[in-house]
């Protein structure tokens, strides 16, 4: 069963560009200079329940522009949402009680209050009874460990204690869909751990279906087995995670540190091997081959020059990320 | 409705929350009824009346209004308009409720709060400070605080609407200052209605100012008699329902080119 199901999904803004000067100033009271760009731009997408996706893409592709559009926040310009099959806009209030939203950047307790009494404000506005309420949000509040934070103003927490404050708050009407958009933003490792971790306890338990977006490709890796990448408002990939790296990743990256410095003059030539310098002793070299190719290389180099340290890098989702991103690289 | 009786709880925690508020307002009110009594015992100087209002009259209707006033005020056109400048009110927007109907919730919360804490000991403190006359007769209470509840909704209204213009210019601060200089001028605070030019009474009666201010000081002050009351509450009532028209049509604009700021 399909909980999201986008087609051919648009939005534009138009923008204003400012006249350069005075004089272009005086003018721009009276004319303005219109432009109009589609941040997200004929997209389609269906997410099945209980899927977690990772939503990724550059600062500007389009990710939290498609979020809002998903939860009823913006107006699409054209294209059709269905999501919890309803349409997010039109039936917003009815539409809203069957999600869950958390925005890293913003916060959506009430800051001059305990948590608890927004907890309490949210258990009304969503019409949870105090049964169910003690029944689930006990276990959310333990599992996240913000018990002692409950009686503390917002303002008072951390950015950790506060993050993990706001996802139990989405979690309040234990709703069937999550979006979380960049819910791991200017967190420490621990609490991003744990965030993980509930997650995916949630995701087990109540099947909740789990849309993503994040810079921190690291998330992605832990929480999710489909991914979909943004570019420019297009979808470029959407697929398996392990896929995408299978596809965008041949080769390997080896790195040698010297006992010396050393200049490419003294490494060799090989086919298939590109060498990037790190600093004075070390050198990258990145191997478009096999590992027939990598031990060759290895054994070559260790002839010739005393070596402190070799380490071969598996290439992280965040270089295949970039990869694809810096040569515009198309997957199919 | 059991969450916006919880939304004016929390309101009122807000409120509690900042303590210095709380008491420098007190300060402040006090310090401008003050002001407003000598002014006026010095324009009256030995004379017994003035446009039909004895100085009784008058420094009751100074004390009445800006005790009402703590009442029918609220901020929530400049929480408006600060909560679609960051970008907040699309956390308005994924709760399944009406924002519209929730700010003005938030309003009655702190309305209530102001009343019941600050105007209620404020007057008290004034009463035995200043000559003013209270009304024994109960009716007459009884149309004060009808006229109350309507001047909250008339200011609340302009507020609303005031706010939602933010969606349209994205920074108001100018217009929502001019309207707060604007109800003060006209809604009778600073100066009872009857005192303006006849040309100046015709033009506010055909504005909604009055209704916030002018009505229920002068229906408590007794400066409004029979008919006079029932008619300046219908008129109150009246501007209710105008006042909902351009709310709800700006409202569907708005949503329909909600833009949110940053992020």
């Amino acid at each position: 069963m399909n909980v999201i199901e986008v087609q051919n999904l648009r939005k534009e803004f138009k923008s204003y560009s400012s006249r350069a000067g005075l004089s272009g100033a005086f003018r721009d009271l009276f004319t303005r200079n219109y432009k109009i760009h589609a941040a997200v731009d004929n997209i389609s997408l269906n997410v099945k329940q209980g899927e977690m996706v990772g939503y990724i893409g550059e600062n500007g592709a389009g990710k939290s522009t498609t979020i809002k559009m998903l939860t009823g926040i913006l107006t699409p310009t054209s294209g059709s949402i269905l999501v919890n099959g309803m349409n997010p806009h039109k039936q917003r209030e009815e539409f809203v009680r069957t999600i869950g939203v958390v925005f890293g950047q913003r916060s959506q307790l009430w800051w001059d209050i305990a948590v608890q009494e927004s907890f309490r404000l949210l258990k009304k506005v969503y019409r949870v009874s105090d049964e169910e309420y003690n029944r689930h949000m006990g276990h959310v509040i333990e599992t996240l460990e913000i018990g002692p934070l409950l009686d503390k103003p917002v303002r008072k927490l951390s950015l950790g204690q506060r993050m993990r404050c706001e996802l139990a708050a989405a979690l309040i009407h234990n709703p069937p869909l999550l979006f979380l958009d960049e819910p791991t933003i200017g967190l420490d490792v621990l609490v991003k751990l744990k965030i993980r971790e509930f997650l995916k306890e949630i995701n087990e338990q109540y099947k909740t279906t789990i849309l993503l977006t994040t810079h921190d490709l690291t998330d992605i890796e832990a929480l999710c087995e489909r991914v979909v990448l943004l570019d420019e408002g297009k979808i470029i990939y959407d697929g398996k995670l392990n896929q995408l790296q299978a596809h965008a990743v041949e080769g390997k990256q080896v790195e040698f540190e010297f006992l010396a410095e050393m200049t490419r003059s003294g490494l060799p030539d090989i086919k298939y091997v590109q060498w990037e310098q790190k600093d004075a002793t070390t050198w990258l070299a990145y191997i478009d081959g096999d590992e027939q190719l990598v031990s060759q290389l290895i054994s070559t180099i260790v002839q010739k020059n005393p070596i402190k340290n070799v380490r071969i890098n598996e290439i992280s989702t965040e270089e295949i990320v970039r990869r694809i991103y810096e040569e515009g690289m198309a997957l199919s | 409705m059991s969450m916006y009786i919880e939304m004016i709880r929390v309101r009122f925690l807000m409120m509690l929350a900042y303590r210095t508020n709380y008491y420098s307002g007190i300060l402040i009110y006090s310090i401008n009824i003050g002001a407003y009594y000598f002014l006026w015992s010095a324009i009256y100087g030995g004379k017994e009346e003035i446009q039909g209002l004895s100085v009784l009259q008058m420094t009751t209707y100074v004390a009445v209004s800006w005790m009402a006033r703590a009442f029918y005020f609220n901020n929530i056109d400049r929480e408006i308009a600060a909560e679609i400048k960051d970008g907040k009110v699309a956390i308005e927007m994924i709760r399944p409720y009406n924002y519209l109907g929730m700010k003005t919730m938030q309003a009655l919360g702190e309305g209530i709060f102001r009343l019941l804490f600050f105007s209620v000991p404020g007057l008290i403190i004034v009463a035995f400070i200043f000559p003013i006359s209270f009304s024994a007769s109960p009716s007459t209470w009884i149309f004060f605080f009808l006229s109350l509840v309507f001047s909250f909704i008339v200011n609340t209204q302009i507020n609303l609407l005031t706010g939602i213009m933010t969606f349209f210019l994205f920074n108001n601060a100018g217009l929502i200052r001019a309207k707060r200089v604007v109800i003060d001028l006209f809604s009778g605070l600073l100066l009872p209605i009857s005192f303006y030019p006849g040309w100046a009474q015709d033009l506010m009666t055909y504005l909604p100012f009055q209704a916030i201010s002018y009505v229920p000081s002068m229906i408590f002050t007794e400066g409004f008699a029979g008919q006079e009351i029932t008619n300046a509450i219908l008129l109150q009532a009246v501007w209710v329902l105008i006042l909902l028209i351009p709310i709800r049509l700006l409202w569907a604009l708005a949503k329909k080119q909600l833009i949110v700021q940053g992020g």
